[in-house]
């Protein structure tokens, strides 16, 4: 099957690969540029562990052939850090033990920084709501939502 | 200050730093099961039934195997048939449900597989084999399993357990009974009597990370298998089983697991990935979609349930009356069984009869999950416990409170409770504000309380102090909600060194001694220990490295806050650092293992307060307020004990609300995705307060109690009772949807 020729950027780098037209960008992500930060828990849309930043805005990616992401800026868990200094909510995370098994945390933290960088004081509700699309099974989500507020905190106090 | 049961004067034991593998998890490093290419690596497809119940009458691979790419194409005869090889029959079942023979059991049971170069090309396979069936009559629950005449799944299932032998097959495998003194004496000394009956539906571990294996055969027979597991040496084993080779050809490696709750304490793809990799000589992957993990892994027991309970009007239970039949899925083992020796357990009851029965059913083999059957059971015994505290208007903690086992307690199953925290646990939730916080309008309050067994089983442990003093900590088990954080701490405390000087590592099957699996709340209890045994091993070495270094006798020598000190103090203290920079002139490398079936397991308890909202127009419960207390004995690492006991809350608040199987007249489920299988999220919860309670068992050298799943045991009754509080109705069919509610509130008004 003809393969399609995709440039992008992808955690700030121009990346290109090539995909077949019925290709999820989940999986071109994972097999074709080799980020498997980017998990898969259904390929339907309902999880959220796929998610990614694609221009800004949070997304599954198992619900965009992988042509859509043409020209377009992608984030993924992989690009959070900076140069290595982690980003507060990967911080806050380890700090507050927001994670168990660690399947789902990719798209947590993604959706995450999806609502503080539009909201950098959300509300308990706010970021329950904002989180809502993303399951996590280990947790009950209590300590993913105070490492969240923690986050808002220190990033609001920087 | 003085050292005592409350204050121990641990330094590392009961901190909260930051887990060992955390930073991997959150920068996406992680390596979980669907993550690992190998060069060359093909890409696997399962071939399922669309059936429930069926025979396979053929099964053609030309088309398949004849398409460009695929490399393999594998059917059940590409395996032994272990019952013609006169295997254990729990053997035959598990080969059975790897890879179906003769008949389809479920709808989703495999009946082939492929290997091709691509994804998109395997999946092409797959759907160009084809199998032809003659569809046989199914039954999907204990009721239609259990009807006279009902079709049968094994023409040869002799019920277990019931003498005289019956001398016709049935759907009933097994049947189990605990029972004690004289039933109508006990109901006879009653004031209240009530007996209710109670219906569950199978519902599913929900991990969030679908089965996946990566094998790689060689042609001199042995395997490398990659996959995510909750023991890869039980995956060893069921896999050399099912393929007919020596457990010593295949290692077995275990990747990250993105969940497990029981669901991956089996076999699935695993067999499937190595016959392919042997056919296609070529590594191959199988992963599985979230459709296929609903509709052929997991789930828990679907269940009919009657309880009679009698009580005195002063608050003392007299007598209980079970009655349990648990769907087992397509092959026998449901876990009836342990729903039989934990649904009265938490309470001392005179006279006592219960009895149980294992029916399989043409749904998918069920798996463990978190307490297998004691949720159901709980959510049977603490529903008709709220309805006697009531009967005697009874405060429903003080009920619990003056029935409670304790220690000494002759158990329900048998033996004499150790030390418990039962009675701690229940006063936990009664001092606590939630419990006289004011309710609102439509709002109500629930208690229940939950038991559950610790496994101990087998573990092994290596500790290897490397040559600057840090140490190295090897397991076997797989790493499921933070138990390396719990191994570093215990063997920081031990080795008196700082818990960022030990690095934790889950090792492969050829790597480390022999673990079994990651369940039954045994990790910190029984593989910690092993991780102790093995640091006081070495403990015992530095100091007769010591005591030669000094040329004095070891018990002249102790070792404190990580270094070697004379008892007199005449001897500059020598430290980990020290000795490992010369182990080569005093021994040479410093290592111990150790290898135990554990001692001293301890017995776990939960009471759980919950209140809820009920919308008397939608129906819809909200969950506004929810604590809950656990016996953790010795709370190694408090982040991850509060962690097990929020998600096995919130487990059962989903088993109580929202999650069931959905079955259509076909025996197909109608709802395999997340969107249809609801789970809870992030904007259906309060926060879970989380309330330690920490009553040491006394065999474990920190007290440890496995933490893992009591916590699932208590939600759905303390959800029930709470809507019963809320709304006057006592609902006893899960899960308890708004529309169930809103009948129940309708005919309450009638």
């Amino acid at each position: 099957m003809a393969r399609t020729h995709i440039t992008t950027v992808i955690n700030g780098d121009e990346v290109d690969f090539l995909a077949e037209d019925s290709t999820s960008l989940l999986n071109a992500l994972r097999d074709e540029v080799g980020l498997t930060g980017v998990k898969e828990g259904c390929g339907t849309g309902d999880c959220g562990s796929c998610s990614i930043l694609l221009d800004e805005r949070v997304t599954c990616s198992c619900l965009v052939f992988a042509p859509e992401a043409s020209g377009a800026s992608i984030l993924t868990v992989e690009g959070l850090a900076d140069a290595g200094e982690l980003h507060p909510l990967q911080q806050c995370f380890l700090e507050g033990a927001a994670l168990q098994c660690g399947i789902c945390t990719p798209g947590f933290l993604i959706a995450a920084k999806a609502l503080l960088d539009k909201n950098p004081d959300p509300t308990e509700t706010e970021i329950r709501y904002a989180l809502a699309g993303n399951l996590c099974r280990c947790t009950g989500y209590d300590k993913i939502i105070r490492a969240v507020q923690e986050a808002a905190m220190q990033m609001r106090e920087q | 200050m003085a050292l005592t049961e409350e204050n121990p004067g641990y330094k590392w034991v009961g901190t909260r730093p930051i887990r060992p593998d955390g930073l991997d998890k959150v920068t996406g490093k992680a390596q979980f099961g669907a993550d690992l290419t190998l060069p060359g690596m093909l890409f696997g497809k399962v071939v399922r039934s669309p059936h429930a119940h069926a025979r396979i009458l053929s099964i053609d691979t030309t088309t398949a195997a004849s398409m460009l790419g695929v490399k393999a194409v594998i059917t059940g005869s590409d395996f032994p048939d272990l019952a013609a090889n006169g295997a254990h029959a729990s053997d035959i079942d598990v080969a059975n449900n790897a890879i179906a023979r003769d008949k389809v059991l479920y709808e989703g049971h495999v009946v082939a597989a492929v290997a091709a170069t691509t994804r998109e090309l395997a999946e092409a396979a797959a759907k160009a084999v084809e199998v032809s069936y003659e569809v046989l009559p199914h039954v999907l629950t204990v009721d239609e399993a259990m009807a006279d005449n009902a079709p049968l799944l094994h023409e040869n299932m002799i019920t277990k357990g019931v003498e005289p032998a019956p001398d016709q097959p049935s759907n009933v495998a097994s049947r189990i009974v605990h029972e004690r003194g004289d039933l109508e004496q006990g109901f006879g000394e009653a004031d209240v009597v009530i007996e209710r009956e109670f219906t569950t539906k199978p519902v599913h571990q929900g991990y969030i990370e679908p089965h996946a294996a990566v094998a790689d055969a060689n042609n001199d027979g042995r395997a490398n298998i990659w996959c995510s597991s909750q023991g890869h040496f039980a995956m060893r084993a069921y896999t050399a089983t099912v393929l007919g080779v020596s457990q010593g050809t295949l290692k077995v490696t275990a990747a990250e697991i993105g969940g497990g709750f029981g669901g991956k304490t089996v076999i699935y793809l695993e067999p499937l990935a190595v016959r392919l990799s042997q056919r296609a000589g070529r590594p191959v992957k199988l992963v599985m979609d979230r459709d296929e993990v609903f509709r052929a892994t997991g789930p828990t027991s679907g269940t009919r349930i009657k309880v009679k309970m009698g009580i005195s009007n002063g608050g003392e239970l007299t007598a209980a009356e079970v009655w349990m039949a648990f769907e087992a899925g397509a092959y026998a083992g449901s876990p009836v069984g342990a729903a039989g020796m934990t649904v009265i357990a938490a309470y001392d009851i005179p006279h006592f009869l219960v009895e149980g029965y294992d029916v399989v059913c043409n749904k998918p083999r069920v798996a463990a999950y978190r307490a297998p059957g004691a949720p159901m059971a709980a959510f049977a015994v603490e529903s008709v416990l709220d309805e006697l505290a009531r009967s005697i208007d009874m405060d429903p903690i003080e009920v619990r409170l003056a029935n409670a086992v304790v220690e000494g307690t002759q158990a329900s199953y048998g033996p004499k409770f150790p030390r418990i925290g039962f009675v701690e646990t229940l006063e936990a939730i009664k001092e606590h504000p939630n419990y006289t916080a004011e309710l609102g309008p439509n709002q109500g309050r629930g208690v229940a309380a939950g038991f559950w067994f610790n496994a101990g089983m087998n573990s092994s442990a290596t500790v290897h102090i490397n040559e600057n003093g840090t140490a190295t900590v090897v397991t076997g088990s797989p790493d499921i909600g933070g138990s390396r954080q719990s191994m570093a701490l215990m063997a920081a405390e031990e080795l008196g060194i700082p818990y960022e000087s030990i690095k934790p590592v889950v090792a492969d099957t050829e790597t480390v001694g022999f673990n079994d699996v990651t369940g039954g709340s045994r990790v910190t209890l029984a593989t910690g220990a092993a991780v102790v045994d093995a640091c006081r091993l070495v403990i015992e070495d530095l100091r007769a490295r010591a005591a030669k270094t000094w040329d004095v006798e070891i018990d002249q020598v102790e070792w404190v806050d990580g270094q070697a000190q004379h008892v007199d103090g005449s001897q500059p203290p020598l430290s980990l650092s020290a000795l490992a920079g010369k182990s080569g002139r005093t021994g040479g490398p410093i290592s111990a293992n150790a290898s135990l079936n554990a001692r001293g397991v301890g017995a776990a308890f939960s009471a759980q307060l919950c209140d809820v909202e009920v919308d008397p127009e939608t129906g819809v419960t909200r969950v506004v307020r929810y604590l809950t207390a656990q016996d953790a004995g010795r709370a190694i690492s408090p982040d991850y004990v509060e962690g097990q006991m929020q998600g096995g809350v919130v487990q059962g608040i989903g088993w109580g609300l929202n999650e069931e199987y959905i079955h259509d007249e076909n025996g197909g489920m109608e709802n395999p995705s997340f969107l249809d299988y609801r789970m809870p999220v992030a904007s259906d919860l309060p926060m879970i307060e989380c309330s330690i309670v920490e009553v040491p068992n006394p065999a474990h050298p920190y007290g440890v109690r496995g933490v893992g799943e009591v916590g699932i045991v208590p939600p759905m009754a303390a959800l029930a009772n709470a809507i019963k509080d809320a709304t006057g109705v006592r609902l006893t069919d899960l899960p308890m949807t708004p529309i169930k509610v809103l009948e129940a509130l309708n005919e309450q008004s009638d």
